[in-house]
C-alpha cells in the first residue's frame, strides 16, 4: 500500500503500524513524535496502530533550541 | 472551547493604565476585566534568550502586572542576532539584568524578579511555586523536561515553545487542565532523542527572526490562557515552517501508558551524553584517531567495528571496518560474529554509541574490548579531512 510519509509517498507492506513506517525511514523512535492524519500517535501505540491505503504520516523531531 | 481564566482580575486599573492599555480595553474579547486579570498575572520566563526576549517584552508590554526571569548566563555579541531584548552596551551583562532594564524602558508598571541561576530539581519547585503561568523558552532538553515536571507537579499550565534553522514548534501543556484535557510534554516526546542526535541553535543555528514568530505566539497563548479568551493549544502542537511558510497544527492525545511524574530527577543524566555503564567501560578503555591510525599503520592485528546504522556507514567509513550496529551488540545478537582471536576496536559517530557497545562488551567477557574517542568524525577532522562528514 501507498503511504505520504514525510511528504514522499512510500510503499509499505498491508498491515504495516507506525512502528513499520519509523523502521522505514531507519529511525529509532526516541525524541520523535509520529503523527497519523494529524493526530500524534502515542508511543505505546506505535505496534499496535495499523496504516492504510493513502494515510498521510508525519515524523516530527524534538528540538531543544530557544 | 476556552478555558477558565488563570488569573483573578486586580481591582482596579489607574488612569495612567486606561491610557496605555487602551487598545486592549476596547476589544470586547479582553475589556477592563481582562487587562485587570493581566495586571494581577504573575508569569515566568524560563531562559532570557532567543524565545525569552520577544516574549518578556510583549509579555511587558501588554501589561503582566509581574514577570520572573530565569536566566543565569550573560549577554554575548553572538545573541544580538536574535535576542533583542539586550542591546550592544548589554554586553557581558547578565541577561536577566538586561532583561529587567529594557523591560523597564517599555513599561514601568511591572513588577520583574530575577532569578539568576540555573535552574535545577532543587531550585525549580520554589521558584515555580508563585507563578500563575511559565513559559519554557530555554536552549536544553534537560531543562525542558526540568521545566515539564515541575509544572506538572505544582499542576501548573505552562507555554512550550522550541526553535531550529527555520522550524519552531509551539505548544501548551497542563497536566491538571479542566474537563480530562490533561497532558504534559511526555505525552508528546516521552524521552529526548539520543545525546548528540538533534544539534542546539549554537550547534546547527537559528534563523534570528523565528524567535518573534515562534514567542509571539507564545504571548498570545500566555494572554489568552491568563484572561480566559480563544481556544488554548492545549492537546494541539503547532508547527511552524518559515521557509515553506506554513504553520500546522497536530493533536497531541494524552498517553495512556505514560509513567506518572512523581518526582524531579537527574535531568542531565536523563538526557545526557552516555550512560553509567558507557562511562565506566571507557574509563581507560578509550583510544584516540590517532592511536588507531598509529595501530593501521604498523599493522597491528585487530577488527574495528562500526556499530552505526547503515545509512551512515554509507555516508562515510573507516577504511577496514566492519558494520555491526550498537543495537545488535546490545541485545546480544551479534555477539557470536565477533571475533575470538584478536582485540576489538569499536567506534561511531562521536563516541557515544560506541561507549555503550563496548559496555556490553566488557561484560560478555571481551574485556580488551576499546573503542575510538571522536569517532569517526573525530578521524575526518584529524586523520582525512578529505572524507565527508555529517
Amino acid at each position: 500500500m501507498k503511504v505520504r510519509l514525510n511528504d514522499d509517498i512510500v510503499e509499505l507492506a498491508d498491515g504495516a503500524t507506525v512502528a513499520d513506517a519509523l523502521d522505514h525511514l531507519g529511525y529509532s523512535p526516541n525524541g520523535l513524535a509520529v503523527a497519523v492524519d494529524g493526530e500524534v500517535v502515542p508511543r505505546a501505540a506505535h505496534r499496535k496502530t495499523r496504516l492504510v491505503e493513502g494515510t498521510t504520516v508525519d515524523v516530527l523531531s524534538a528540538v531543544q533550541g530557544g | 472551547m476556552s478555558l477558565p481564566p488563570l488569573v483573578e482580575p486586580a481591582a482596579e486599573l489607574t488612569k495612567d493604565e486606561v491610557v496605555r492599555y487602551s487598545r486592549h480595553l476596547i476589544i470586547p474579547d479582553v475589556g477592563v476585566d481582562g487587562q485587570k486579570r493581566l495586571k494581577n498575572a504573575k508569569v515566568l520566563v524560563v531562559g532570557a534568550g532567543g524565545l525569552g526576549s520577544p516574549a518578556l517584552l510583549y509579555l511587558a508590554a501588554a501589561g503582566v502586572g509581574t514577570l520572573g526571569i530565569v536566566d543565569f548566563d550573560v549577554v554575548d555579541e553572538s545573541n544580538l542576532q536574535r535576542q533583542i531584548i539586550h542591546g550592544v552596551s548589554d554586553v557581558d551583562k547578565p541577561k536577566a539584568v538586561s532583561a529587567k532594564e529594557s523591560i523597564a524602558e517599555i513599561n514601568p508598571y511591572v513588577t520583574v524578579n530575577l532569578h539568576q541561576e540555573h535552574l535545577n530539581s532543587e531550585n525549580a519547585l520554589d521558584i515555580f511555586r508563585d507563578y500563575d503561568l511559565i513559559l519554557d523558552g530555554t536552549d536544553n532538553f534537560a531543562t525542558r523536561y526540568l521545566v515539564n515536571d515541575a509544572a506538572v507537579l505544582l499542576g501548573k499550565p505552562y507555554v512550550w515553545g522550541s526553535i531550529f534553522r527555520f522550524e519552531g514548534q509551539v505548544s501548551v501543556f497542563w497536566e491538571d487542565a479542566p474537563d480530562g484535557k490533561g497532558l504534559n510534554y511526555r505525552d508528546l516526546y516521552p524521552e529526548p532523542p539520543p545525546p548528540g542526535m538533534v544539534p542546539s541553535c549554537a550547534e546547527g543555528g537559528v534563523l534570528g527572526v523565528l524567535c518573534a514568530s515562534i514567542g509571539s505566539i507564545m504571548v498570545t497563548e500566555a494572554i489568552k490562557l491568563l484572561t480566559g479568551i480563544g481556544e488554548p493549544l492545549l492537546g494541539r502542537l503547532m508547527v511552524y515552517d518559515a521557509l515553506e511558510m506554513t504553520y500546522r497544527t497536530v493533536k497531541i492525545r494524552k498517553d495512556p501508558e505514560g509513567e506518572k511524574i512523581t518526582e524531579l530527577i537527574d535531568y542531565e543524566a536523563f538526557c545526557g551524553v552516555v550512560s553509567q555503564d558507557a562511562q565506566q567501560a571507557a574509563a581507560g578503555s578509550t583510544i584516540t584517531v590517532q592511536d588507531l591510525k598509529a595501530k593501521i599503520d604498523s599493522g597491528e592485528d585487530f577488527q574495528l567495528i562500526d556499530v552505526r546504522e547503515p545509512h551512515e556507514y554509507e555516508i562515510v567509513k573507516i577504511p577496514g571496518s566492519v558494520l555491526i550496529p550498537k543495537d545488535r551488540i546490545l541485545s546480544g545478537e551479534a555477539l557470536s560474529e565477533l571475533p575470538q582471536d584478536k582485540p576489538i576496536v569499536l567506534h561511531c559517530k562521536s563516541g557515544g554509541r560506541s561507549a555503550e557497545a563496548l559496555a556490553a562488551l566488557h561484560k560478555a567477557g571481551f574485556s580488551d574490548a576499546v573503542h575510538v574517542g571522536g569517532g569517526v568524525l573525530g578521524w575526518a577532522r584529524d586523520i582525512d579531512p578529505s572524507l565527508p562528514t555529517y
